[in-house]
């Protein structure tokens, strides 16, 4: 027989509790692959409020499924990976579109949307090509709404401080001069580029799209985890929120294409997704 | 392959940039000061120059002037690589005509990032 090991550190039981939290809260399912990251990824949480092991956590949790520990576990294991013109290219295509969608409607603000913005370096690398256009051409501003599920990631986005190797992901030089100040050994966005994003919670899969139609609406790497019905009623909402014609721009690793109908290969802009004409399904609020 | 001369008086950091840039599969040259490296430069001109501030003999920004000033036609680009990580020191650089600029500490994915911004990764 073998002889009793010593106490492990993670069930197979707490890792599919803590699992379904996630996943009932944002959508997020933990891939077989990445799974081993949660007892990583929790250890901080563990430690700050005084537990030893994921069983004693679940014990917790059982408890008080929506206090602040199921949130303090919700937002550790949310994958928040991004960085300053993430697939660069693809930033300089929003510009481009977004000057074309102007061109045909000149005098109407344009609304953009960044959802699943993380601590922020999409909508603010999309804010500073636009404060270089309305510089150099004269392009007007366009309104920028980003948003996320997480609020801890939204207080950091919003307070746009960044470590010495973040504001190095990405980011040129001549930019980070322009739109950051070096304030104890982190790097923070200047006011005048700040107040050109507004960041505001907001969760895919169980509130309604933001008010009014963006003409852009980027999420990129959200919907790489979410079950195919998930994502299938995200699209809905997206869809909802983006004006006829406007464009949906997704991950490098995602597409429309077998998952809805709602969005079509852009003709015009490369990896990019336009809305339909038709009528828009009306946007599930909840999903469970 | 393209080639990345690192110009460091320390060793240490010669050989960390050089395990660096082998994985991102450069050709990797070195240099101790900026007189070699501008030796280095004007005999057969790498592709980009990872430079460090602080060196005896010619410093960085005496290398990055030599190099604008002479005559060698296809200029490697210039990343700096320096533990100066003050907004007056990162400015200086950027008007001396530096094309990118590393902080140190620095990674491999901050080097392969501002590799591929200056247009050699
Ligand atoms: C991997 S990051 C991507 C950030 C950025 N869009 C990029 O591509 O660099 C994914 C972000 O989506 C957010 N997220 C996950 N599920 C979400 C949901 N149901 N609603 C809104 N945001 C969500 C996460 O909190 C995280 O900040």
């Amino acid at each position: 027989m073998m002889p009793p090991g010593p106490p492990t550190f993670a069930s197979a039981g707490a890792t599919n509790v803590i699992g379904a939290l996630l996943e009932q809260r944002t959508g997020q399912q933990i891939a077989a692959n990445r799974a081993w990251r949660v007892e990583t990824a929790l250890k901080p949480v563990l430690r700050d409020h005084g537990l030893e092991t994921l069983d004693q956590l679940v014990g917790r949790l059982a408890g008080e499924r929506n206090g602040p520990l199921a949130d303090a576990v919700v937002n550790a294991l949310l994958n928040q990976e991004t960085s300053f013109f993430r697939d660069a290219g693809v930033i300089e295509t929003v510009v481009e579109a977004a000057r074309a969608l102007q061109a045909e409607t000149p005098g109407r603000r344009l609304r953009i949307w960044s959802a699943g913005c993380s601590v922020g370096q999409e909508p603010y690398s999309l804010a500073m090509l636009f404060e270089e256009l309305a510089v150099s051409r004269g392009f007007a501003m366009p309104e920028i709404v980003a948003t996320d599920v997480c609020p801890s990631a939204l207080a950091r986005a919003r307070a746009g401080r960044y470590s010495q190797f973040e504001i190095q992901r990405g980011l040129p030089v001549r930019r980070m001069v322009t739109w950051f100040d070096s304030i104890d050994g982190e790097w923070v966005v200047r006011p005048e580029l700040a107040r050109r994003v507004q960041f505001r919670c907001h969760n895919l899969t169980r509130d309604p799209a933001p008010i009014g139609k963006f003409d852009i609406v980027l999420c990129r790497n959200v919907l790489l985890y979410f079950a195919s019905a998930v994502r299938r009623s995200v699209f809905d909402t997206l869809r909802s929120a983006t004006r006829e014609g406007g464009l949906l721009v997704l991950g490098a690793g995602e597409t429309v294409i077998g998952q809805t109908d709602a969005f079509r290969p852009s003709e015009r802009f490369r990896g990019f997704y336009q809305a339909d004409g038709g009528q828009p399904a009306p946007a599930r609020v909840s999903v469970r | 392959m393209k080639t990345c001369l690192v110009v460091d008086d320390s060793k240490v950091i010669r050989k960390v940039a050089r395990h660096i840039l082998e994985t991102l599969n450069f050709t990797v040259r070195e240099a101790g000061d900026g007189r070699e490296a501008l030796d280095a430069c004007l005999t057969d001109s790498p592709d980009v120059v990872l430079l460090d501030w602080n060196m005896p003999v010619m410093s960085g920004m005496d290398f990055l002037r030599a190099l604008k000033e002479s005559g060698i036609s296809e200029k490697p680009k210039v990343v700096f690589c320096t533990t100066e990580n003050g907004m007056a020191y990162i400015r200086a650089a950027i008007e001396a005509g530096a094309d990118e600029y590393v902080m140190k500490p620095f990674d491999r994915e901050t080097l392969q990032s501002k590799l591929q911004i200056v247009g050699v990764a």
